[in-house]
């Protein structure tokens, strides 16, 4: 017997460790300014000067991916905020006093959630038109039924057991039991949604600024728009296109393997090896 | 039966709950037509006479059960931006993207099984961990890119296929699916990784079960129990997830469409939500809708079938 390590929540935590440090560091210091153009070099493939060559007006593509992948971040990080922050109060509510409004929020869920995100993301940005706050608030809203959801049916399992009971029996304020008894004891869960939540928005993001209705031109690049605007090189210079890609790509398997990792239980397992042996 | 009967009247009550959303939203909230149809020609007068010709200034509800009405008999109103009926601009599309959207599912079952049931029956070897490897790195790349890698590597490299020289069904059927091959593929390759991992994940974890060993003593080989008794038990989670995993392509074709520009829906949708074109995006929005609603009706409707342990009141 043996206990493997939490493989996935170490290199989920490694990968997304390293991408915002890379932001990060894209806030202060970029190789080159990101939107400085230089017609002297561009269409370079990468090279010793440009690490991941440079586009159609000369830009250094590695400057534009570490600002892209700042705004995607930072898009992905507010809409995740007010998703997380109404469906964690939203949820709790309905969860913990059950009742005629829970089932009623809750089929309203239902129909949200039945429905792919990115088409409601759609429709309301054609009424109200594109840009980055309009993404970011559009996302958020369209995040809060499925954090309810999960957080909903946790709160529903707290609510009966004993430790809840006892806090009541002592006259606790509901708020209080919320807030300060119950939700750390679903923190595991909530950490892992905000994970799922991440990695969604980055996609969604990424998808909405690739159909052209996301973050606009004149705004900070973000991945998706940059994956836009170099299709059309695709023949001439394919590392743009290849490496905002793969750095979306490689955000979204940082917070897939952090959700994965956080949904982890710690078992024993047999040896492999017995395993076999035993079934052959 | 009473349960089918019951799931119908919802799914009726669901559609019409979204067509009053979708006509709040589109013919209400976004505003009056009128000032997009005259443009530059407004007048208060023509308005007026616009809006009466239109019945726009009738009451709310009466606007729309006609417009529900008008729906239904396939008048879905007038392009602002091609000037033409919205039913000609969508009925040589909409074959487009169900092609599309079909031969895209159908190779999410083709790759997902085979390779799932292949990783179960490996479980914990050295081989499986590879896969789920590559099933991990596949799960995280957008469609889209993927997508955009088929282009440059199928389409700019090998000569498989001309970027952006869409061929009609009419002019050559052959040619008309050897090009949606690849638009399908970026579709289903991520989805398929979904579905391996959720099925094997079952696999595996039924394969512990009391009933498995009983197959094993009964003299069947891995390959039977597999295939014929765990499968089954399997199934079930990964039909719930089927219907969303179509749910999702048919999101998904709008996306590649545009990748590939492949003239259907999708395509169009996104042209009109551009120019702000609402008679286009809100008959888009309704058809979707209703096909999204359909599937996830079959799909609970589906379940009393498959396993007839699931009592429905």
């Amino acid at each position: 017997m043996r206990r493997t390590p939490n493989f996935n929540l170490i290199f989920g935590c490694m990968i997304t460790g390293l991408t915002i440090g890379a932001i990060v560091l894209g806030y202060f210091w970029t190789p080159y300014e990101p939107n400085v153009m230089s017609m002297a070099d561009k269409n370079l493939a990468p090279c010793a000067a440009h690490w991941l060559g440079t586009d159609n007006f000369g830009r250094d593509v590695l400057s534009r991916v570490m600002e892209g992948a700042g705004t995607t971040l930072n898009i992905a990080f507010l809409a995740v905020a007010i998703g997380a922050i109404f469906g964690t109060i939203i949820g709790g509510l309905t969860g913990y006093f059950g009742g005629t409004l829970d089932e009623i929020l809750m089929r309203i869920n239902d129909a949200f959630t039945a429905f792919p995100s990115i088409l409601l993301a759609l429709v309301i940005i054609s009424i109200t038109g594109s840009g980055k706050n309009n993404v970011i608030i559009i996302l958020g809203i369209l995040f809060i039924p499925s954090f309810a959801r999960v957080i909903r049916s946790e709160f529903a399992k707290q609510r009966n057991r004993d430790y809840v009971k006892n806090a009541q029996l002592m006259g606790v304020s509901h708020r209080r039991i919320m807030f300060v008894h119950i939700l750390p004891n679903i923190m595991n869960v909530l950490l892992s949604s905000i994970a799922i939540g991440f990695n969604n928005a980055v996609l969604a993001e990424a998808s909405m600024s690739y159909l052209g209705v996301g973050v606009g031109p004149t705004e900070r690049a973000s991945l998706g728009r940059m994956l836009l605007d170099s299709q059309a090189y695709m023949t001439t210079s394919p590392w743009m296109a290849l490496s905002a890609g793969f750095s979306i790509s490689i955000m979204i398997l940082g917070f897939a393997l952090i959700s994965e990792g956080l949904g982890y239980r710690p078992t024993w397992r047999p040896r492999p090896k017995r395993r076999r042996k035993a079934n052959a | 039966m009473h349960y089918v009967v019951k799931r119908i009247c919802i799914f009726i009550l669901t559609l019409l709950v979204i067509s009053m959303l979708v006509f709040l939203a589109f013919q209400i909230i976004s505003g009056d037509p009128t000032t997009n149809m005259l443009g530059t020609h407004s007048t208060p007068e023509r308005v007026e006479a616009l809006r009466e010709e239109l019945g726009l200034n009738d009451p709310v509800i009466l606007r729309y059960f006609r417009w529900l009405g008008d729906f239904i008999t396939g008048d879905f109103g007038t392009s602002f931006s091609y000037n033409m009926p919205v039913s000609e601009l969508i009925a040589g599309k909409i074959g487009v993207s169900a092609a599309l959207t079909v031969i895209s599912f159908l190779m999410v079952l083709i790759i997902s099984f085979p390779i799932a049931t292949l990783l179960a029956r490996y479980a914990h070897t050295f081989f499986d961990r590879f896969c789920m490897l590559i099933n991990q790195l596949i799960m995280s790349m957008p469609p889209f890119f993927i997508g955009i890698i088929f282009t440059y590597v199928f389409g700019l490299i090998l000569n498989l296929f001309t970027v952006g020289k869409f061929i009609p069904y009419s002019e050559n059927p052959a040619g008309f699916f050897g090009f949606l091959l690849f638009p399908a593929l970026a579709i289903a390759l991520p989805k398929s990784a979904m579905v391996i991992k959720l099925l094997r994940g079952g696999m595996v974890r039924e394969m512990s079960e009391d009933y498995v060993r009983t197959a094993y003593s009964r003299g069947n080989s891995r390959w039977q129990v597999l295939r014929s008794h765990v499968m089954r038990n399997t199934i079930i989670p990964v039909i719930t997830f089927l219907a969303v995993t179509l749910v999702d392509i048919i999101a998904g074709s709008i996306i590649i469409e545009q990748v590939f520009t492949i003239p259907g829906i999708g395509r169009l949708l996104m042209a009109c939500i551009i120019k702000r074109d609402f008679p286009v995006v809100q008959t888009i929005i309704m058809i979707i809708a209703t096909v999204v609603i359909t599937v996830n009706n079959i799909a609970d409707i589906s379940y009393k079938y498959i396993d007839p342990r699931i009592r429905f009141r």
